[in-house]
């Protein structure tokens, strides 16, 4: 990545820039990219909507849809989220294939899904004492939101130690280092193991980047592009038994389900 | 304060297949049934457009949350348990009505003679001496043939999709009641390797159904759409046999069966060696209630059956030390981080339409089972079924990549996507043999929400585990060589492989155990408790042993047999079904 910014708040807002530069990279290519049949008319009528409010907010003037679900629910320090957005970027990189965690919106899944009962742990057993091993993360007396925090500021304090700069400003190659240590259980992080957390970095990535696009990750279905999945199908019945390929388009639950 | 409702002839706790069957079975005879279910209520309707990988398969929607109860963990008896936390480590318990039989994939097996007499034929073939010291192997007290009838029952009951084994002739009474689901191009791969290689095998038995079926009961199943929503999913279109759709349906139109839901069971109330019902916290109030019953019938799930007697007192508790007593005893799993590794093939060249599929589409093969290996030059008892199934590939959980490919990074990302359709498992499943140190007990520590003790685990794996895990890999891996997989990826099965929190699977069993033998058994082949005339524990709890198959056929099959016993017992005035001294023979 090329975005090498220091951590001061004007330049940490520069650092989600390649998310509002792929926002509106992304929402021109939504339309063309549409599942097609029966399903158009519901995406549009949608899509028209959010039209109206875009033009109401008075964004851009371009007519581009906006995404007034993309503001942090759950973080309060941009600069945690930052390191976040850089840390979901490694795991799950732009490349030839077709989009990264970032312009899927992974931050943004994981940052509403940390504001919610998850991050919160709610379903869990929750009773102490909270002894032995510390390697999953819901064996630790942090909740999953806590975790995200503790673990992402340590990335940040190893960057500082390592390289003497911030996480965000580390070059790729160093990110990665801090991270494979982190994987591999090298680091201490205060109340869970660091494969614990990066485990739980990793699986909510892959969440965020293969959710249905109602959760917020996915977004315009790009994940489930890249790998040929086609989403909700109400059946294959009729291709089943097929011994050659069959690419299918795209179908998320906003287009599926009963309304 | 608790109030004592009125009483009626049965009250079972559990609506899933086991507890679903002894409703339907006790209505269909006029007897009025009340069901216990602590979770909450559900039918078809909750499932439609359901098709939400995060949601159900990684949060885990349709198990039991864990800030209610759960399990603690540890290997051996010095060691301290710590508690399974989160369903993200492991969700094992379906909740709500239908239980787990409402998210099953639809597997269904019988398993094999040798199964249900494990130490007699062990005994018969190799001597005592084949037997590892600390292996507990036990005789159920039924053989296959007096319990083929209630497999036919099952099946009929869910419309299963299949054709015979071919190495197990004379087996059956009957056909299955509809045909193999359709055939995909892993299901043609997989069967022509096998059958290249000189092995028999045969199309999965599918309670996904090929046809639009109804049962013997009049409940319709309709034929299966192959949405790849299936395991840990409701069915949307009412195509999987779950006990929603058949035996609670039936039980419902008799008009003498009361389910209630948000309805935890605490104890099993008895006075003078006999039940007198069931103990209960409706969880939306907070209220207690006793419902009375001539008959008791706990038909939960392995750890809920096990800890209720635990809790109740009934039963002698197992002690792992000497060997004594009996609740608790026998645990046994198809352990997840262990039995439930896949060898995976990936092919270059070669696609496959892998998000498309159902729970149990799939074919296998019996060749390595208990019956066809010879033991004397194996470092292993039991055998294992070798398969590969199309669920339905999910992209959240499915990021395969070749050996020495990293689980994250640019590498990664873009082998898992080029591998996304590339690929063909094989599975084994193998059978469990109990130890002695593997039971279950109540913990000193940590409690439910009422306060009441969890279930504690003690569980090790011992050479014999990895071992036919090991040779099973083996197999498979050259039926992918066989297939042409340009690259197979065998999971590593070390000494450090061990039970974990992660370990336990929905095939757990044992705890109340059946036998033929008060004194090694809880119950008799009615599901009926020695000690306690009136009580029938149904379920998973009563397996000696976990077959080299997936259990739930056999929980379907042990729960018409006590259904039976059931109302035997009620239309007889009560007694043991089972003469102990006629069989207490060992």
């Amino acid at each position: 990545m090329a975005d090498n910014n220091s951590n001061n708040p004007k330049n940490t807002n520069e650092v989600s820039d390649p998310g509002r530069r792929n926002f509106v990279k992304n929402t021109g290519i939504a339309v063309g990219g549409v599942a097609g049949g029966a399903l158009l008319g519901g995406l549009f009528s949608s899509r028209s909507k959010n039209d109206t409010n875009s033009n109401t907010a008075g964004d851009k003037g371009s007519g581009k849809e906006k995404r007034y679900e993309e503001a942090r629910m759950y973080f309060t320090r941009i600069a945690d989220f930052a390191i976040l957005e850089q840390a979901v970027e490694r795991i799950f990189p732009e490349d030839d294939n077709g989009p990264g965690a970032i312009e899927l919106g992974v931050p943004y899944y994981i940052d509403k899904q940390l504001a919610g009962p998850y991050g919160s742990n709610v379903g869990d057993f929750r009773q102490g004492p909270f002894i032995g091993s510390k390697a999953a993360a819901s064996d630790s007396s942090l909740d999953r939101g806590q975790i995200f925090i503790n673990g992402l500021r340590t990335m940040d304090a190893e960057s500082q130690k390592r390289f003497d700069t911030n996480f965000v400003k580390a070059t790729e190659d160093q990110q990665v280092e801090i991270m494979t240590d982190f994987a591999d259980d090298k680091v201490e992080v205060k109340g869970i193991s660091s494969k614990g957390f990066f485990n739980l970095l990793r699986s909510t990535t892959l969440e965020g980047a293969y959710c249905d696009p109602l959760y917020g990750g996915n977004r315009d279905m790009k994940g489930w592009k890249m790998k040929e999945y086609p989403g909700a199908i109400a059946s294959y019945a009729h291709m089943i038994e097929e011994d050659k390929f069959v690419k299918m388009d795209q179908v998320s639950l906003t287009d599926y389900q009963p309304k | 304060m608790v109030k004592t409702l009125e009483k009626v002839d049965a009250v079972v706790v559990g609506s899933g297949w086991a507890g679903g069957i002894a409703a339907a079975e006790l209505t269909k005879k006029g007897y009025k049934v009340v069901g216990l279910e602590r979770g909450k209520a559900q039918k078809r309707e909750d499932f439609v457009g359901a098709k939400d990988e995060l949601r159900y398969d990684v949060r885990k929607l349709m198990f039991q949350e864990l800030n209610k109860e759960t399990l603690t963990i540890r290997n051996t008896l010095d060691e301290t348990a710590t508690p399974n936390r989160s369903n993200d480590t492991n969700a094992i318990n379906g909740t709500a009505t239908g239980g787990s039989g409402v998210h099953w994939n639809g597997m269904v097996y019988r398993w094999l003679p040798t199964d249900f007499e494990m130490h007699t034929k062990t005994v018969e073939k190799y001597g005592e001496k084949i037997i590892p010291k600390d292996m507990q192997l036990q005789d159920w007290g039924i053989t296959y043939d007096e319990l083929e009838k209630y497999y036919d029952q099952f099946e009929k009951t869910a419309g299963i999709s299949g054709e015979p084994d071919p190495l197990r002739p004379g087996q059956r009474s009957d056909e299955y009641p509809t045909p193999p689901m359709k055939e995909t191009d892993i299901i043609r791969t997989f069967t022509k390797a096998a059958k290249d290689l000189g092995y028999h095998p045969y199309r999965i038995a599918s309670a996904n159904i090929s046809e639009t079926y109804t049962n013997p009961d009049g409940e319709t199943i309709n034929g299966c759409v192959y949405c790849a929503f299936c395991e840990s999913f409701g069915c949307d279109f009412g195509a999987k046999a779950d006990p929603i759709a058949t035996v609670l349906a039936t039980a419902n139109k008799s008009g003498k069966y009361e389910l209630r839901n948000n309805s935890y069971a605490v104890r099993i109330v008895h006075e003078n060696g006999k039940a007198v019902g069931i103990k209960y916290v409706d969880t939306e109030t907070g209220e207690e209630f006793i419902q009375p019953a001539d008959i008791v019938v706990v038909a939960g799930f392995t750890f809920t059956n096990t800890r209720l007697m635990l809790l109740s007192e009934i039963g002698k508790p197992y002690n792992p030390k000497d060997g004594t007593g009996v609740i608790g005893s026998h645990l046994t799993a198809h352990q997840r981080n262990l039995t439930h590794t896949r060898v995976r093939g990936f092919f270059d060249e070669k696609k496959f339409n892998r998000y498309a599929g159902t729970g149990a589409l799939g074919v296998t093969m019996d060749d390595f089972n208990v019956e066809q290996l010879d033991h004397t030059k194996l470092d292993f008892l039991h055998g294992f079924c070798l398969r590969t199934s199309q669920r339905g590939d999910r992209p959240i959980t499915n990021n395969h990549v070749p050996a020495g490919v990293p689980s994250w990074g640019k590498e990664f990302k873009d082998k898992s996507i080029f591998y996304a359709n590339r690929r063909i498992d094989v599975q084994q499943q193998n059978g469990a043999l109990a130890w002695r140190e593997n039971y279950m007990d109540l913990d000193p520590t940590y409690t439910d929400m009422f306060g009441d003790p969890l279930l504690r685990v003690t569980s090790k794996f011992h050479d014999q585990d990895r071992n036919i895990v090991r040779y099973a890999h083996q197999r498979g891996k050259e039926l992918l060589e066989q297939m042409g997989a340009d690259h197979i990826t065998v999971p590593e099965i070390t000494e450090e492989t061990e039970f974990d929190k992660t370990s336990l699977s929905d095939h757990t069993g044992g705890g109340v155990v059946m036998g033929d033998n008060p004194e090694t058994s809880a119950v008799n082949n009615y599901s009926q408790v020695w000690d306690m005339d009136n009580l029938f524990v149904v379920g998973a709890s009563s397996f000696p042993l976990m077959g080299s198959s997936n259990p739930t056929a056999t929980v379907g099959a042990l729960a018409y047999r006590a259904a039976e016993g059931m109302i035997k017992f009620l239309e007889n005035g009560g007694g043991q079904l089972v003469k102990k001294e006629e069989t207490a023979k060992a």
